[in-house]
């Protein structure tokens, strides 16, 4: 439009008239609205506390199996079970280890340390979920520490690991090729 | 006697099927919930002169029951406020006589919002989970019309209740693989461009109960999980236009701000197709059960993905491997693997009139209709037999037929008072069929195989067994 408007070329009036009509919706569509505004850093930084597989989104800060064990029975185990491998019944609370090796058996136990393929969604979902009754209200030091005592009980890492950002990316976890891409349609019935 | 024999509400012996025990809790849970809302509707119509019909009318127990209420608050036992007991989402008023021989209600005196009728009743049940913040309710399909679920009806999963947000505070954050990181006010939102478009949403855990034996008795427990609005709001793609998304993005995180503070990882193709960012539901403002002020709408994907109370959508180039696609809507097959990102909801229908625990009055005609709707576009057809499959016919389909939306379809049948096995099936856009549940179960590992389930993503035949008394029930895995 604003291109349009410098041309001095009187015959090309009218085929610049309809180019403009033309072009006001290119113009729409290609130009930001702008609307919203610009989001600090910190603005974002309190919100965006996911973790992924590769380790981006950790946290600083670090915590013992030791340290863990201590925040689980405070703040887990009263849901999630004493020794972890049954969870309270009636706390709607799943079973966080055991079944190991039991997916796609007759007894398939789908448990963290079963079925779960990242050891980042463990630290992420305590973080942002849990403990159920208050969310959100660990601080970091206490999630590595948790996740670390849970990775211990299911026998992934060692009792004297103490988990940061570095080790917790380096966490393989036992079902890590479990899982496939979607197959689907899997029924071949087409008309 | 157990009251559940008494009534003669009884559910099949599941005791020697082999369930996970976390499976079979979850079917227990559910027969548990759908027991409890047959026997109040039992009780009522106990007081009924009209049980024999298709649509028993309850009016007459609970107009009794007030009537019994009212006698007791004259007699001073009961404080006068039988009339708060009105359904959900009604009010209370005297039934005049002769309603053409007194003035009616005001107008506008209900405050400017409008109610349901007080003879209305239909409401969600709940599944009985553990906690009422981790929890499902059902939408009642067998006395749907047409193909708009009332918002107050629409199905409801929640991991951390429902947060009550106030849209002059709530923002949704942009960010990540961008050029212009964004925050959006509800306001902002609103000066974009808008859509409106209807499409269902369904859980993928919809029919969980079915995929061994027959097992609920409605369809409120067997397909409840289904339902669907006009939603309006701004397409995410303008929103990631004005962001300027940077190459090799290839997922986008979808978060909420309620305490499950829930996410999930949306491939950049949908978000670029037909997602939507929606502030409204239904013609007003989405309902705070679905994601009060703003909600993540992503046509024919599993429910769980259209993030409710969205606040942030993180744009990157992996998958975030998030605990609800991994821990949970991934479905072990066969050879022990389990799918993920099983995301599109395949073709499937169901009769929704008539069905379980309705009763047909006698032999004569009845129009036999229900539901059709596929997470890849349009529903083509859909087929009904009333012969158990041997005969298939093809039922009307009411317009509009919308891509990724209820369909209602309708067949007109004379019944002639002998037992019949109804059920129907649909195909859709792509040509794909909706299979039989023992297709489903033969690929993706049941019968024959080791005994585990996949026990999302479930689009088999429904079929219902009419009675030669008229009595409808559950003839899952029969067609
Ligand atoms: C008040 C009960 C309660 C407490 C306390 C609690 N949880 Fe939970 N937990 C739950 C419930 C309920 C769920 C399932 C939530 C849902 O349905 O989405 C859950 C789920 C989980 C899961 C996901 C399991 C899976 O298989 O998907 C993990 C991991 C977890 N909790 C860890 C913890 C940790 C660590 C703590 C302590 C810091 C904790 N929880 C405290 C009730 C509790």
């Amino acid at each position: 439009m604003k291109k349009l408007g410098m041309r001095h070329d009187a015959l090309a009036g009218l085929a610049a008239a309809l180019l403009a009509s033309a072009c006001v919706s290119t113009v729409a569509m290609s130009e930001p609205f702008g609307f919203g505004t610009t989001p600090t850093d910190q603005e974002i930084a309190a919100i965006n506390i996911d973790v992924m597989p590769d380790g981006r989104g950790y946290p600083p800060g670090s915590g013992s199996v030791a340290q863990g064990e201590k925040v689980y029975a405070d703040k887990c185990a009263a849901c999630h079970g004493a020794d972890m491998t049954e969870s309270v019944k009636g706390s709607g609370a799943d079973t966080l280890i055991g079944g190991r090796g039991s997916i796609g058996t007759e007894k398939t136990k789908k448990t963290v340390e079963s079925y779960w393929p990242y050891a980042s969604t463990l630290f992420d979902y305590v973080k942002r979920a849990m403990p159920f009754n208050e969310p959100g209200s660990l601080t970091n030091d206490e999630v590595y520490a948790v996740s670390a005592y849970i990775l211990n009980k299911a026998k992934i890492i060692d009792a004297n690991a103490t988990m940061n950002a570095e080790t917790m990316s380096k966490v393989e976890m036992p079902n890590k090729d479990g899982f496939i891409p979607d197959p689907r349609p899997d029924i071949h019935n087409y008309r | 006697m157990t009251k559940e024999e008494n009534s003669g509400l009884h559910y099949p012996d599941i005791s020697n099927l082999d369930l996970p025990d976390n499976v079979r809790d979850q079917f227990d849970a559910m027969r548990e919930a759908e027991q409890r809302s047959l026997l109040a509707r039992k009780a009522e119509l106990e007081a009924c002169e009209c049980r024999e019909g298709m649509f028993p009318n309850v009016v007459a127990s609970r107009r009794s029951f007030f009537a019994g209420a009212a006698a007791a608050a004259a007699a001073g036992t009961l404080p006068v406020i039988a009339r708060a007991a009105a359904p959900p989402g009604a009010k209370e008023f005297d039934v005049p006589a002769d309603p053409t021989k007194v003035q009616g209600r005001l107008t506008n005196d209900d405050g400017g919002y409008g109610s349901r009728s007080q003879f209305e009743k239909e409401v969600r049940w709940r599944f009985p989970t553990a906690t009422k913040e981790s929890s499902w309710t059902m939408t009642p399909l067998e006395n749907s019309q047409g193909i708009i679920t009332p918002s107050g009806l629409h199905f409801e999963r929640h991991h951390g209740g429902i947060p009550t947000i106030s849209p002059e505070s709530h923002t949704l954050i942009v960010h990540g693989m961008c050029e212009k990181p964004k925050k959006y006010t509800i306001a902002d939102l609103k000066r974009f461009p808008s859509v409106s478009r209807m499409h269902f949403i369904e859980c993928s855990g919809n029919g969980l109960t079915e995929y061994r034996a027959p097992y609920l008795k409605t369809v409120q427990g067997t397909h409840g999980l289904t339902s669907t609005s006009e939603w309006t709001g701004v397409p995410l793609s303008t929103i990631l236009a004005e962001v300027g998304v940077q190459p090799g993005a290839a997922w986008i995180l979808a978060e909420g701000a309620d305490a499950a503070v829930m996410t999930r990882s949306v491939p950049i193709d949908k978000a670029w197709s037909d997602a939507l960012l929606a502030y409204g539901q239904n013609g007003e403002a989405i309902r705070p059960e679905q994601g009060y002020p703003l909600r993540l709408l992503l046509p024919g994907f599993e429910g769980n993905t259209h993030i409710k109370w969205l606040r942030r959508l993180e744009i990157s180039d992996k998958p975030f491997m998030t605990r609800e696609e991994t821990s949970k809507y991934t479905d072990v097959v066969k050879d022990g693997k389990a799918r993920q990102f099983t995301f599109t909801m395949e073709a499937k229908s169901v009769i929704t009139f008539p069905s379980g625990e309705m009763k047909l009055p006698g032999p004569g005609f009845y129009e036999i209709t229900g539901l059709a709707w596929s997470g890849r576009g349009c529903v083509k057809d859909a087929e009904v037999t009333t012969d158990g499959g041997k005969t298939w016919h093809y039922a009307s389909l009411q317009t509009p037929i919308l891509p990724i939306c209820h369909t209602r379809f309708r067949f007109p049948w004379y019944w002639d008072g002998k037992p019949a096995l109804i059920a129907s099936r649909c195909s859709d856009e792509t040509g794909y069929v909706q299979p039989t549940i023992a297709e489903l179960n033969a690929v993706r590992g049941v019968n024959g195989h080791p005994k585990f389930a996949s026990i999302y993503h479930l689009n088999g035949i429904m079929a219902w067994e009419v009675a030669a008394d008229g009595t409808v029930t559950n003839g899952a895995h029969k067609v």
